[in-house]
């Protein structure tokens, strides 16, 4: 089992995103280590692109903060270094293909091994495509963290048969966002990895109330959270840390009760 | 199913949520491509509604002015709409149709696509949303306004540049948002496969008539074929046919905004690089992170960041050249070929004239350039006017 999948020993996970570097890497670094301390099982940090057509407008403004603000790959890999320093937690980037592809696949998983990234959900580089990256993950022992949709259906066995740290079980059609109502059948998803793997599953897309969160962790294995915490880096900007410590506690005790 | 690679690129690039969209467009592609009523349907509605073979013509008096080769115009800017987008409107509005799909939504960048969708779900009944890029609204009111007289629903992108590659990513996730009913009427040979295969394969026409009307008139091959690139639908529609035929030079033409060396341009060929982005692994203008360039054309249909797979490897293996052609350059074709041939080419085509006009003096009176006039310049004429200092009140 990888350190990632190993985060899902102590019951039920809570896996809180944000976009790194908005409103400043300093301040996404603060969140991170606040995150741990508040119960996080495992982070997602969402390395800023250009254009990210899996985000709903709450991230993809986030995006476009940090990218104006100056976040680039390498200083983000430097305050993940730093973070390292005290952080334990299991960390994983949420990144296009293009930033790996550009930066140089293997030059980017050095750096991954370097400063103490565990894997890689990649929400532009579907099973087929996988070959793109997949040798040099392997090598690295990087988890590249595969995506399952409600339009998957049969697809989703192929897919989990190879899955590697979790399942990202995407909760409704469209780009990432708030919902206030989820209508997927996701035990049935759920149900269809299971059968295939024993990769945990975790639930994401449209989760924003602990009771949202609860629900869906007690269909699966945890819970993954991301625009409603980064709606709120966009209303307090660097006041944000206490804010997203309570949320991250109140959501962690939601998905265990 | 195939992943749709040309050398190492193309693929299929997009988020898991549309892969099992792309595959029915794959298989349904796959099975009314070779199926003759489909075929027969299709020319039908080329010949009848969008008025194809469009016209070689023979351009005499430029074959004058300029002294070297004899010059052919394609003229896809008599089709129906006023450009070669009609096309791969028709096919694949038609195609959408037969998988039973009532609804199409489609990016558009000078508005020429938009409106061809538009069109042709109009004439299909079919529901038509399309997404647009809030700059090139403004720099086309008269596209968007025309796009809503055929019924179809425009949305102005307001994310990143505002332009067309801010048009695609909004294209892509509303069809993430509704796949059942929706087809992505994808504008360029550019895209996840299938689609560069679809959209060339609907804009092959083009040089399948180059090539029979040319044999009629001049018993041979041309020399070269000359086309703007954005994505490429026109180049590789006039291209296809004589990608075989090696002693036909092809040539793509690329929008240099204000030159290759000035950060605003968009010649993706001469200053990008090999990425991965909007569902195709191809050259893009890119950082070294991989953040894609905001680029810059006068020629809203050009302002694309990256160039169809097929092309970047027909640059690859020296098949296909592709050059850079600026603002000033375009602008001053545009002028030039509604003076002497009085026929106002789209600022995207006048592009492929300017190089024309650079080449076409060096070349013999034996040899033959076809260059394809991929649209009509109606759309431009305000924006040609405010770029020689005229302000006009469309």
């Amino acid at each position: 089992m990888s350190r990632v999948s190993d985060a899902f020993k102590n019951g039920k996970a809570f896996i809180p995103f944000v976009t790194a570097g908005d409103p400043t890497l300093d301040v996404t670094k603060e969140i991170v280590i606040e995150m741990e301390k508040r119960g996080a099982d495992i982070i997602e940090l969402g390395i800023p692109f250009s254009d990210p057509i899996a985000e709903g407008p709450v991230i993809q403004e986030a995006n476009e903060r940090a990218l104006a603000a100056g976040c680039t790959i390498d200083k983000l890999f430097d305050m993940v270094k730093d973070l390292r320093k005290t952080v334990k937690v299991p960390i994983v980037y949420l990144t296009y293909i293009n930033p790996i592809h550009t930066y140089g696949k293997e030059k980017f998983m050095n750096r991954c091994n370097e400063c103490g990234i565990d894997g890689l959900i990649i929400p532009d580089l579907p099973y087929e495509e996988k070959g793109e990256i997949k040798d040099v993950c392997k090598a690295h022992n990087i988890d590249m963290i595969s995506l399952i949709a409600p339009t998957s259906k049969e697809r989703i066995t192929m897919i989990a048969k190879e899955a590697e740290g979790y399942i990202y079980c995407v909760s409704s059609l469209g780009v990432t966002g708030v919902r206030s109502e989820i209508t997927s059948d996701i035990g049935g998803m759920v149900e269809l990895c299971r059968e295939a793997s024993n990769v945990p599953v975790a639930v994401g897309f449209g989760i924003s109330t602990p009771e949202q969160a609860k629900n869906m962790a007690a269909l699966s294995d945890g819970a993954i959270v991301g625009s409603a915490i980064v709606k709120m880096v966009a209303q307090y900007g660097k006041d944000v840390v206490p804010y997203i410590g309570d949320y991250v506690e109140a959501m962690k005790k939601a998905v265990i009760s | 199913m195939s992943n749709g690679r040309y050398g190492q690129y193309g693929g299929q690039y997009v988020p898991e949520t549309l892969m099992t969209a792309v595959h029915e467009v794959e298989a349904a592609y796959e099975k009314y491509k070779n199926d003759p009523e489909f075929q027969k349907e299709l020319a039908e509605l080329f010949a009848q509604y969008s008025g194809r073979p469009s016209l070689l013509y023979y351009a005499e008096n430029m074959t004058k002015d300029l002294g070297g080769a004899k010059v052919y115009l394609k003229r896809e800017d008599l089709n129906h709409t006023g450009s070669h987008k009609i096309n791969n409107a028709i096919g694949q509005c038609l195609l959408a149709k037969k998988m039973g799909k009532t609804r199409v939504i489609a990016e558009t960048g000078a508005g020429q696509h938009g409106v061809a969708t538009a069109t042709a779900a109009a004439y299909m009944g079919m529901e038509c949303e399309i997404f647009m890029g809030k700059e090139d609204c403004e720099r086309q009111a008269l596209n968007v306004f025309r796009m809503e007289l055929l019924g179809a629903k425009v949305h102005p992108v307001t994310s990143g540049t505002q332009t067309l590659k801010d048009a695609v990513n909004e294209c892509m996730r509303e069809w993430t948002r509704r796949v059942d009913d929706t087809l992505y009427v994808l504008g360029s040979v550019m895209g996840p496969h299938p689609f560069p295969m679809i959209v060339r394969d609907f804009q092959s026409v083009i040089s399948k008539e180059i090539k029979e009307q040319l044999m009629e008139k001049e018993g041979r091959l041309p020399s070269a074929v000359i086309a703007c690139v954005g994505g490429g639908s026109n180049a590789i529609g006039a291209f296809y046919n004589f990608i075989d035929d090696k002693e036909v030079k092809l040539i793509g033409c690329e929008a240099a905004g204000l030159g290759v060396d000035n950060p605003k341009n968009a010649a993706t060929i001469a200053n990008g690089s090999v990425g991965i982005f909007h569902g195709m692994k191809s050259i893009f203008c890119q950082d070294s992170d991989g953040q894609i360039a905001p680029v810059y054309s006068i020629s809203a249909g050009l302002d694309y960041p990256g160039i169809g797979p097929e092309h970047a490897h027909l640059n690859e293996i020296g098949r296909a050249e592709y050059v850079p052609v600026t603002d000033q350059e375009a602008v001053s074709a545009f002028e030039y070929l509604s003076r002497v041939e009085g026929i106002i080419p789209a600022v995207e085509s006048a592009h492929a004239v300017a190089h024309a006009r650079k080449v076409i003096p060096t070349m013999s009176k034996d040899d033959i350039v076809v260059i394809n006039i991929s649209g009509r310049g109606d759309k431009d004429v305000a924006a040609i006017a405010r770029y020689r200092g005229v302000e006009l009140y469309e």
